[in-house]
Protein backbone atom coordinates (compact mmCIF):
# COMPACT_ATOMS: atom_id res chain seq x y z
CA UNK A 1 0.00 0.00 0.00
CA UNK A 2 1.39 3.58 -1.17
CA UNK A 3 2.54 5.14 1.73
CA UNK A 4 -0.20 8.28 1.81
CA UNK A 5 -2.82 5.94 1.67
CA UNK A 6 -1.25 4.49 5.18
CA UNK A 7 -1.31 8.08 6.85
CA UNK A 8 -4.75 8.62 6.14
CA UNK A 9 -5.65 5.12 7.59
CA UNK A 10 -3.41 6.60 10.47
CA UNK A 11 -0.18 4.92 10.48
CA UNK A 12 2.22 6.42 12.10
CA UNK A 13 5.17 5.01 10.64
CA UNK A 14 4.36 5.59 7.25
CA UNK A 15 3.80 9.39 7.92
CA UNK A 16 7.30 9.47 9.96
CA UNK A 17 9.21 8.02 6.95
CA UNK A 18 7.31 10.37 4.32
CA UNK A 19 8.46 13.21 6.69
CA UNK A 20 11.68 11.65 5.58
CA UNK A 21 11.16 10.95 2.14
CA UNK A 22 10.62 14.59 1.91
CA UNK A 23 13.27 15.88 3.75
CA UNK A 24 15.90 13.85 2.32
CA UNK A 25 14.15 15.14 -1.33
CA UNK A 26 13.30 11.65 -2.27
CA UNK A 27 11.32 12.27 -6.07
CA UNK A 28 8.90 9.18 -4.56
CA UNK A 29 7.29 11.27 -1.85
CA UNK A 30 5.72 13.42 -4.69
CA UNK A 31 3.31 11.33 -6.01
CA UNK A 32 2.23 10.72 -1.77
CA UNK A 33 2.68 14.29 -1.04
CA UNK A 34 -0.23 15.04 -4.44
CA UNK A 35 -2.15 12.20 -3.12
CA UNK A 36 -2.32 13.87 0.49
CA UNK A 37 -2.63 17.43 -0.72
CA UNK A 38 -6.69 17.46 -0.74
CA UNK A 39 -6.55 16.15 2.93
CA UNK A 40 -4.90 19.33 3.82
CA UNK A 41 -5.63 22.78 4.86
CA UNK A 42 -7.84 21.97 8.11
CA UNK A 43 -5.30 22.24 10.64
CA UNK A 44 -4.42 25.56 12.63
CA UNK A 45 -1.21 26.32 12.72
CA UNK A 46 0.57 27.87 15.11
CA UNK A 47 4.45 29.59 14.90
CA UNK A 48 6.65 30.07 17.73
CA UNK A 49 9.98 31.89 17.45
CA UNK A 50 12.71 34.31 19.51
CA UNK A 51 15.75 33.78 20.26
CA UNK A 52 17.78 31.10 21.23
CA UNK A 53 17.15 29.68 24.77
CA UNK A 54 14.03 32.24 25.50
CA UNK A 55 11.98 28.94 26.35
CA UNK A 56 10.13 28.11 22.83
CA UNK A 57 10.80 24.12 23.38
CA UNK A 58 9.11 24.79 27.43
CA UNK A 59 6.50 26.81 25.99
CA UNK A 60 5.58 24.24 23.32
CA UNK A 61 5.18 22.04 25.69
CA UNK A 62 3.05 23.48 27.80
CA UNK A 63 0.81 24.87 25.17
CA UNK A 64 0.63 21.16 23.71
CA UNK A 65 -0.69 19.96 26.94
CA UNK A 66 -3.14 22.64 27.26
CA UNK A 67 -4.32 21.93 24.07
CA UNK A 68 -4.53 17.98 24.88
CA UNK A 69 -6.75 19.18 27.73
CA UNK A 70 -9.20 20.59 25.26
CA UNK A 71 -8.72 16.90 23.48
CA UNK A 72 -7.13 18.48 20.51
CA UNK A 73 -4.64 16.23 18.51
CA UNK A 74 -1.75 18.44 18.30
CA UNK A 75 1.25 18.11 15.70
CA UNK A 76 4.47 19.62 17.01
CA UNK A 77 7.40 20.06 14.33
CA UNK A 78 10.58 21.56 15.47
CA UNK A 79 13.17 22.74 14.20
CA UNK A 80 17.13 22.92 14.86
CA UNK A 81 20.24 24.06 13.41
CA UNK A 82 22.29 21.79 11.23
CA UNK A 83 26.07 22.13 11.59
CA UNK A 84 27.69 24.21 7.82
CA UNK A 85 30.97 22.52 8.55
CA UNK A 86 29.71 18.78 8.95
CA UNK A 87 25.77 18.77 7.88
CA UNK A 88 25.52 16.94 11.27
CA UNK A 89 22.77 18.63 13.89
CA UNK A 90 21.92 17.94 17.48
CA UNK A 91 18.19 18.04 17.57
CA UNK A 92 17.59 18.90 21.31
CA UNK A 93 14.12 19.99 21.16
CA UNK A 94 12.21 16.98 22.44
CA UNK A 95 14.05 17.05 25.43
CA UNK A 96 11.72 19.58 26.85
CA UNK A 97 8.26 17.46 25.19
CA UNK A 98 8.74 13.86 25.22
CA UNK A 99 6.35 13.55 27.85
CA UNK A 100 3.96 13.67 25.14
CA UNK A 101 5.92 11.02 23.19
CA UNK A 102 3.39 8.43 24.44
CA UNK A 103 0.36 10.22 23.86
CA UNK A 104 -1.50 8.83 20.90
CA UNK A 105 -2.98 12.58 20.41
CA UNK A 106 0.79 14.32 20.01
CA UNK A 107 2.85 13.54 17.15
CA UNK A 108 6.30 15.45 16.85
CA UNK A 109 9.10 15.47 14.59
CA UNK A 110 12.39 16.95 14.93
CA UNK A 111 13.81 18.81 12.11
CA UNK A 112 17.54 20.34 11.40
CA UNK A 113 18.05 23.38 9.02
CA UNK A 114 19.89 22.06 6.27
CA UNK A 115 21.15 25.31 5.20
CA UNK A 116 17.91 27.05 4.95
CA UNK A 117 18.43 30.39 6.43
CA UNK A 118 14.17 31.36 7.12
CA UNK A 119 14.17 29.52 10.77
CA UNK A 120 12.94 26.97 9.48
CA UNK A 121 13.74 23.83 7.09
CA UNK A 122 12.83 23.76 3.77
CA UNK A 123 10.91 20.43 4.20
CA UNK A 124 8.71 21.93 7.01
CA UNK A 125 5.87 22.55 5.17
CA UNK A 126 5.51 19.52 3.78
CA UNK A 127 6.12 18.34 7.31
CA UNK A 128 3.33 20.25 8.04
CA UNK A 129 1.18 19.35 5.32
CA UNK A 130 1.55 15.86 6.52
CA UNK A 131 0.64 16.12 9.95
CA UNK A 132 -2.17 18.13 8.70
CA UNK A 133 -3.49 14.76 6.41
CA UNK A 134 -2.55 12.54 9.55
CA UNK A 135 -5.91 14.56 11.38
CA UNK A 136 -3.92 17.01 13.71
CA UNK A 137 -6.13 19.63 14.33
CA UNK A 138 -3.35 21.90 15.74
CA UNK A 139 0.19 22.06 14.42
CA UNK A 140 3.20 24.04 16.52
CA UNK A 141 5.79 24.93 14.18
CA UNK A 142 9.28 25.73 16.73
CA UNK A 143 11.41 27.74 14.53
CA UNK A 144 15.49 27.51 15.35
CA UNK A 145 16.21 30.10 17.43
CA UNK A 146 16.47 33.32 15.54
CA UNK A 147 18.05 36.66 15.52
CA UNK A 148 16.23 39.24 13.62
CA UNK A 149 15.98 38.50 10.27
CA UNK A 150 14.55 35.19 10.04
CA UNK A 151 10.68 35.43 9.25
CA UNK A 152 9.85 32.40 7.34
CA UNK A 153 7.40 31.63 9.46
CA UNK A 154 5.00 34.34 9.13
CA UNK A 155 4.02 32.74 6.24
CA UNK A 156 3.58 29.56 7.33
CA UNK A 157 1.76 30.03 10.51
CA UNK A 158 -1.57 30.94 11.11
CA UNK A 159 -0.51 32.64 14.37
CA UNK A 160 2.76 33.82 15.07
CA UNK A 161 4.09 34.09 19.05
CA UNK A 162 7.20 35.93 18.87
CA UNK A 163 8.68 34.77 22.48
CA UNK A 164 11.45 37.01 24.09
CA UNK A 165 12.83 36.75 27.66
CA UNK A 166 13.93 39.84 29.86
CA UNK A 167 17.20 41.63 29.44
CA UNK A 168 18.27 41.10 25.66
CA UNK A 169 18.71 44.67 24.57
CA UNK A 170 16.89 48.02 25.07
CA UNK A 171 13.72 49.87 23.59
CA UNK A 172 16.09 50.53 20.27
CA UNK A 173 16.18 46.94 19.68
CA UNK A 174 12.43 46.91 19.75
CA UNK A 175 11.72 49.06 16.90
CA UNK A 176 14.10 47.63 14.81
CA UNK A 177 12.50 46.23 11.48
CA UNK A 178 12.50 42.19 11.61
CA UNK A 179 10.98 39.64 13.82
CA UNK A 180 9.74 41.71 15.51
CA UNK A 181 7.16 43.09 13.03
CA UNK A 182 5.67 39.65 12.90
CA UNK A 183 4.24 38.49 16.13
CA UNK A 184 0.41 38.24 15.80
CA UNK A 185 1.20 37.83 19.91
CA UNK A 186 4.21 38.62 22.12
CA UNK A 187 5.39 36.25 25.30
CA UNK A 188 7.75 37.77 27.71
CA UNK A 189 8.85 34.27 28.88
CA UNK A 190 10.75 33.87 31.94
CA UNK A 191 8.26 36.73 33.63
CA UNK A 192 9.90 35.85 36.89
CA UNK A 193 13.20 37.31 36.29
CA UNK A 194 14.18 40.93 36.81
CA UNK A 195 13.61 43.24 33.89
CA UNK A 196 10.30 41.14 32.49
CA UNK A 197 7.93 44.46 33.59
CA UNK A 198 10.12 46.56 31.20
CA UNK A 199 10.34 44.38 28.75
CA UNK A 200 6.80 43.75 28.02
CA UNK A 201 6.65 47.71 28.62
CA UNK A 202 8.52 48.37 26.02
CA UNK A 203 6.99 45.58 23.92
CA UNK A 204 3.68 48.09 23.85
CA UNK A 205 5.16 50.75 23.79
CA UNK A 206 6.82 49.70 20.35
CA UNK A 207 3.10 48.23 19.13
CA UNK A 208 1.23 51.28 20.33
CA UNK A 209 3.86 53.40 17.88
CA UNK A 210 3.14 51.63 15.12
CA UNK A 211 0.40 52.86 12.86
CA UNK A 212 -3.08 50.65 12.41
CA UNK A 213 -5.67 51.05 10.36
CA UNK A 214 -9.32 50.83 11.65
CA UNK A 215 -9.77 47.04 12.18
CA UNK A 216 -6.12 45.77 12.05
CA UNK A 217 -5.30 43.37 14.26
CA UNK A 218 -3.75 44.90 17.19
CA UNK A 219 -0.66 42.43 19.30
CA UNK A 220 -0.78 41.99 22.94
CA UNK A 221 2.28 41.09 24.95
CA UNK A 222 1.52 38.18 27.48
CA UNK A 223 3.93 37.14 30.32
CA UNK A 224 4.47 33.44 30.74
CA UNK A 225 6.53 31.67 33.11
CA UNK A 226 6.70 28.43 30.71
CA UNK A 227 8.36 25.89 33.12
CA UNK A 228 5.64 26.61 35.86
CA UNK A 229 3.09 27.00 33.14
CA UNK A 230 1.98 30.05 34.21
CA UNK A 231 0.35 32.47 31.70
CA UNK A 232 0.11 28.89 29.18
CA UNK A 233 -3.90 29.10 29.11
CA UNK A 234 -4.20 32.74 29.09
CA UNK A 235 -1.96 32.55 26.17
CA UNK A 236 -3.42 29.47 24.48
CA UNK A 237 -6.91 31.55 24.88
CA UNK A 238 -5.21 34.54 23.30
CA UNK A 239 -4.02 32.33 20.29
CA UNK A 240 -8.15 31.70 19.80
CA UNK A 241 -8.92 35.24 19.92
CA UNK A 242 -6.71 35.31 16.84
CA UNK A 243 -7.81 32.83 14.94
CA UNK A 244 -11.72 34.12 15.61
CA UNK A 245 -10.44 37.36 14.35
CA UNK A 246 -8.76 36.17 10.90
CA UNK A 247 -11.93 33.98 10.28
CA UNK A 248 -14.62 37.20 11.17
CA UNK A 249 -12.33 39.87 9.49
CA UNK A 250 -12.15 38.04 6.30
CA UNK A 251 -7.79 37.89 6.80
CA UNK A 252 -8.07 34.13 6.70
CA UNK A 253 -8.90 34.09 3.34
CA UNK A 254 -6.30 36.50 2.46
CA UNK A 255 -3.46 34.72 4.08
CA UNK A 256 -4.52 31.60 2.23
CA UNK A 257 -3.98 33.18 -0.56
CA UNK A 258 -1.06 34.70 -0.26
CA UNK A 259 0.46 31.21 1.32
CA UNK A 260 -0.44 28.96 -1.69
CA UNK A 261 0.59 31.94 -4.37
CA UNK A 262 4.17 32.04 -2.44
CA UNK A 263 4.31 27.90 -2.12
CA UNK A 264 3.34 27.59 -5.74
CA UNK A 265 6.24 30.51 -6.86
CA UNK A 266 8.95 28.83 -4.67
CA UNK A 267 7.86 25.62 -5.99
CA UNK A 268 8.01 26.66 -9.41
CA UNK A 269 11.19 28.55 -8.60
CA UNK A 270 13.00 25.75 -7.55
CA UNK A 271 11.92 23.01 -9.99
CA UNK A 272 12.70 25.66 -13.33
CA UNK A 273 15.92 26.76 -11.92
CA UNK A 274 17.04 22.65 -11.33
CA UNK A 275 15.61 21.89 -15.08
CA UNK A 276 17.84 24.33 -16.02
CA UNK A 277 20.98 24.23 -14.40
CA UNK A 278 20.83 20.12 -14.65
CA UNK A 279 21.11 21.23 -18.23
CA UNK A 280 23.76 23.34 -18.13
CA UNK A 281 26.21 20.72 -15.96
CA UNK A 282 25.64 18.25 -18.23
CA UNK A 283 26.02 19.81 -21.53
CA UNK A 284 29.02 21.58 -20.45
CA UNK A 285 27.37 24.90 -20.88
CA UNK A 286 28.04 25.97 -17.57
CA UNK A 287 31.95 24.62 -17.52
CA UNK A 288 32.20 27.23 -20.61
CA UNK A 289 30.50 30.19 -19.21
CA UNK A 290 32.62 29.90 -15.70
CA UNK A 291 35.49 29.66 -17.69
CA UNK A 292 34.51 32.68 -19.92
CA UNK A 293 34.07 34.69 -16.74
CA UNK A 294 37.62 33.78 -15.71
CA UNK A 295 38.62 35.22 -19.13
CA UNK A 296 36.35 37.58 -19.01
CA UNK A 297 35.33 36.95 -22.90
CA UNK A 298 31.73 35.75 -21.58
CA UNK A 299 29.59 38.05 -18.84
CA UNK A 300 27.03 36.49 -16.60
CA UNK A 301 24.45 39.10 -17.70
CA UNK A 302 24.70 38.09 -21.19
CA UNK A 303 25.51 34.81 -20.60
CA UNK A 304 21.96 34.42 -18.21
CA UNK A 305 20.32 36.41 -21.08
CA UNK A 306 21.32 33.64 -22.95
CA UNK A 307 20.23 30.51 -20.73
CA UNK A 308 17.25 32.05 -20.41
CA UNK A 309 16.78 32.37 -24.37
CA UNK A 310 17.40 29.18 -25.43
CA UNK A 311 15.91 28.11 -22.44
CA UNK A 312 12.58 29.13 -23.17
CA UNK A 313 12.77 28.25 -27.23
CA UNK A 314 14.27 25.26 -25.68
CA UNK A 315 11.03 24.58 -23.66
CA UNK A 316 8.51 25.95 -26.10
CA UNK A 317 9.99 23.04 -29.13
CA UNK A 318 9.91 20.65 -26.79
CA UNK A 319 6.04 21.16 -26.29
CA UNK A 320 5.06 22.48 -29.89
CA UNK B 1 18.81 10.00 -6.43
CA UNK B 2 18.97 12.10 -3.31
CA UNK B 3 21.45 10.86 -0.28
CA UNK B 4 19.77 9.33 3.30
CA UNK B 5 20.68 11.31 6.08
CA UNK B 6 21.36 9.04 8.71
CA UNK B 7 19.26 9.81 11.89
CA UNK B 8 20.27 8.49 15.26
CA UNK B 9 18.29 8.92 18.71
CA UNK B 10 20.33 9.22 21.78
CA UNK B 11 18.82 9.30 25.06
CA UNK B 12 19.28 8.01 28.80
CA UNK B 13 16.11 5.28 30.02
CA UNK B 14 14.97 5.32 33.73
CA UNK B 15 16.63 6.93 36.62
CA UNK B 16 20.18 7.74 36.54
CA UNK B 17 21.06 11.23 36.37
CA UNK B 18 24.23 11.20 34.54
CA UNK B 19 24.32 12.35 31.16
CA UNK B 20 27.67 13.62 30.45
CA UNK B 21 28.62 10.35 28.14
CA UNK B 22 25.22 10.68 26.27
CA UNK B 23 26.10 14.53 25.11
CA UNK B 24 29.83 13.31 24.34
CA UNK B 25 28.50 10.56 22.22
CA UNK B 26 25.51 12.64 20.82
CA UNK B 27 28.20 15.89 19.67
CA UNK B 28 30.61 12.80 18.25
CA UNK B 29 28.06 12.05 16.56
CA UNK B 30 27.00 15.24 15.34
CA UNK B 31 29.79 15.35 14.45
CA UNK B 32 30.49 12.71 12.05
CA UNK B 33 26.97 14.28 9.96
CA UNK B 34 24.64 12.78 11.64
CA UNK B 35 21.05 14.16 12.53
CA UNK B 36 20.82 13.26 16.67
CA UNK B 37 17.79 13.09 18.00
CA UNK B 38 18.20 13.96 22.05
CA UNK B 39 15.91 13.12 24.32
CA UNK B 40 17.44 13.72 27.31
CA UNK B 41 17.50 11.80 30.48
CA UNK B 42 14.44 10.04 32.62
CA UNK B 43 12.85 8.67 29.71
CA UNK B 44 10.79 5.54 29.84
CA UNK B 45 11.18 2.76 27.38
CA UNK B 46 7.92 3.62 25.44
CA UNK B 47 8.93 7.49 25.28
CA UNK B 48 11.81 6.33 23.68
CA UNK B 49 10.00 3.77 21.69
CA UNK B 50 7.74 6.37 20.25
CA UNK B 51 10.16 9.03 19.49
CA UNK B 52 12.04 6.90 17.61
CA UNK B 53 9.05 6.16 15.94
CA UNK B 54 7.92 9.17 15.52
CA UNK B 55 11.70 10.86 14.07
CA UNK B 56 12.11 7.23 12.12
CA UNK B 57 15.50 6.85 12.99
CA UNK B 58 17.87 4.30 11.82
CA UNK B 59 19.20 3.14 15.22
CA UNK B 60 18.89 4.24 19.29
CA UNK B 61 21.91 4.38 21.37
CA UNK B 62 21.44 4.38 24.96
CA UNK B 63 22.91 5.54 27.69
CA UNK B 64 22.97 4.04 30.90
CA UNK B 65 24.80 3.97 34.17
CA UNK B 66 22.35 2.97 37.02
CA UNK B 67 22.57 -0.65 36.96
CA UNK B 68 18.96 -1.17 35.34
CA UNK B 69 20.21 -2.39 31.96
CA UNK B 70 19.12 -6.05 32.13
CA UNK B 71 15.09 -4.52 32.96
CA UNK B 72 14.80 -1.28 30.65
CA UNK B 73 16.83 -1.93 27.77
CA UNK B 74 15.21 -5.85 26.83
CA UNK B 75 11.97 -3.67 27.31
CA UNK B 76 12.76 -1.61 24.49
CA UNK B 77 13.69 -4.10 22.06
CA UNK B 78 10.87 -5.81 23.20
CA UNK B 79 8.76 -2.71 22.29
CA UNK B 80 10.14 -2.30 19.42
CA UNK B 81 8.75 -5.82 18.03
CA UNK B 82 5.10 -5.21 19.18
CA UNK B 83 5.51 -2.00 17.45
CA UNK B 84 6.93 -3.30 14.39
CA UNK B 85 9.50 -1.44 14.10
CA UNK B 86 12.58 -3.84 15.22
CA UNK B 87 14.30 -2.09 12.03
CA UNK B 88 15.30 0.15 13.97
CA UNK B 89 19.13 -1.26 15.63
CA UNK B 90 19.80 -0.48 19.42
CA UNK B 91 22.79 0.10 20.96
CA UNK B 92 23.69 0.64 24.36
CA UNK B 93 27.14 2.36 26.33
CA UNK B 94 27.75 2.14 29.83
CA UNK B 95 28.73 0.26 32.88
CA UNK B 96 27.48 -2.77 31.98
CA UNK B 97 29.00 -6.39 33.45
CA UNK B 98 30.80 -8.18 30.54
CA UNK B 99 28.63 -11.36 31.87
CA UNK B 100 25.42 -9.43 31.05
CA UNK B 101 26.28 -8.85 27.60
CA UNK B 102 25.47 -11.73 25.89
CA UNK B 103 21.83 -11.89 28.06
CA UNK B 104 21.63 -8.42 26.15
CA UNK B 105 22.72 -9.35 22.86
CA UNK B 106 19.98 -11.77 23.32
CA UNK B 107 17.15 -10.06 23.52
CA UNK B 108 18.00 -7.82 20.66
CA UNK B 109 20.93 -5.33 21.43
CA UNK B 110 22.97 -4.94 18.53
CA UNK B 111 25.81 -3.52 20.40
CA UNK B 112 27.41 -2.98 24.07
CA UNK B 113 29.90 -0.23 24.39
CA UNK B 114 32.35 -0.48 27.85
CA UNK B 115 34.11 2.87 29.47
CA UNK B 116 36.83 3.11 27.47
CA UNK B 117 35.63 3.05 24.57
CA UNK B 118 36.66 5.92 22.11
CA UNK B 119 33.61 7.52 20.68
CA UNK B 120 35.31 7.21 17.31
CA UNK B 121 34.87 3.52 17.70
CA UNK B 122 31.12 4.06 18.47
CA UNK B 123 30.67 5.93 15.52
CA UNK B 124 32.88 3.45 12.79
CA UNK B 125 30.53 1.17 14.23
CA UNK B 126 27.80 2.70 13.46
CA UNK B 127 28.59 3.79 9.94
CA UNK B 128 29.29 -0.04 9.44
CA UNK B 129 26.07 -1.14 10.90
CA UNK B 130 23.01 1.56 10.53
CA UNK B 131 21.18 2.42 7.96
Amino acid sequence: MALAERILQGDIRAAARLMRDVDDGFSSALPELKALYPYTGKAYLIGITGPPGAGKSTLTDQITASFRKRKKRVGIVAVDPTSPFTGGAILGDRIRMNRHADDEGVFIRSLATRGALGGISRSTGEVVNIMDAMGMDIVIIETVGVGQDEIDIVRMAHTTAVVMVPGLGDDIQAIKAGILEIADVFVVNKADREGADRTARELSMMIEMGSRKEGEWLPKVMKTEACRGIGVEELVAEFETHRDFLFASGVMNMFTEDKNSAVFSEMLKERLFKAVYDRLLNNGELNRIVKGMGTRSVDPYSAVEGVLHSSLVHEGSESA
Amino acid sequence: MAERKLRILVGKPGLDGHDRGAKVVARAFRDAGLEVIYTGLHQTPEQIVSAAIQEDVDCIGLSILSGAHNTLLPRVCDLLKEKKADDISVFCGGVIPEDDIPGLKKAGLKEVFTPGTSTEDIVAWVKANVG
